[in-house]
């Protein structure tokens, strides 16, 4: 198959990106720039100083909202994107209907209680739509450890243990590593589809 | 019994397991957990009762902060 049809899915696929923080932000942008038709952008925070150690905003955005902010940024790389921002925080009530039409949805929290909301809601929600989500990245070093592991439609990138704390914090090459390789298997999820979208 | 725990064959002893036995035998002491078994979300106040049978797929999911 010739890259020029891979395009065209890729231009007709819809994502879903739950989170706009560390791991939407860069997953965003890298879908963003390989031409994914449409992105639907959640979240309900506000840019600080402190987020931009790791997520794809600039020192003059500080106090946007995160959605309005990532739109922006978008728009500048490649402006045939089609955007849907919700400055919303995501729950089990809201969720189904939000990413209905998406034909994979990224979790991309930083909240281990929000993961695990977000991950089995979408399992009963949306049993069949595959889920990319990240665990485990905070710290640096340590590439070996980062995988991609499935089970039926749900993706986990990350190196499953290393959780954040004081002494480990989110760092944008490991955050970066981990939302690329989501990028990466919602590329792979898409290509390797057989509905010929 | 012969079950696959995390994608990876694991032997545990018995003929029936409950997920809560399962989690005391591995000691997976994580409070934040997502747990199937055969692809089938298994609930947490269900971990005394669900029941993991040979050959099962069982996947236990460690919910970890960062992101």
């Amino acid at each position: 198959m010739s890259f020029g049809l891979h395009t065209s899915r890729l231009r007709n696929a819809c994502i879903g990106i739950a989170g706009c923080g560390g791991l939407g932000s860069n997953c965003a942008v890298a879908l963003a720039r390989i031409g994914i038709g449409t992105l639907v952008l959640a979240d309900f925070d506000r840019i600080t100083e402190s987020n931009l150690n790791r997520q794809y905003y600039f020192l003059d955005q500080i106090g946007w909202k995160k959605t309005d902010a990532l739109r922006e940024n978008i728009r500048r790389i490649n402006p045939a994107v089609t955007i849907e921002a919700h400055f919303v925080r995501l729950t089990p009530e809201n969720i189904p209907g939000l990413f209905a039409n998406c034909d994979v949805l990224v979790e991309a929290f930083d909240q281990a209680d929000q993961k695990k909301m977000l991950i089995e809601t979408a399992l009963k929600a949306f049993p069949e739509k595959p889920l990319v989500a990240g665990l485990g990245m905070a710290g640096w070093g340590k590439n070996d450890l980062i995988h991609t592991r499935r089970s039926d439609n749900l993706y986990i990138c990350g190196d499953e243990v290393t959780e954040i704390s004081e002494d480990m914090p989110p760092l944008a090459p490991r955050v970066g590593i981990v939302a690329n390789m989501q990028a990466n298997a919602v590329v792979e999820i898409l290509l390797n589809s057989e509905t010929g979208r | 019994m012969n079950i696959l725990l995390n994608n990876n064959p694991e032997e545990v002893s018995g003929d029936e397991l409950t997920v809560a036995e399962l989690l005391r035998i591995k000691n997976f002491t994580f409070k934040m957990l997502i747990i199937k078994i055969n692809g089938n979300l298994v609930p947490k106040p269900d971990y005394e009762t669900a029941t993991i049978r040979p050959g099962d797929d069982v996947q236990v999911i460690h919910l970890i902060s960062g992101g």
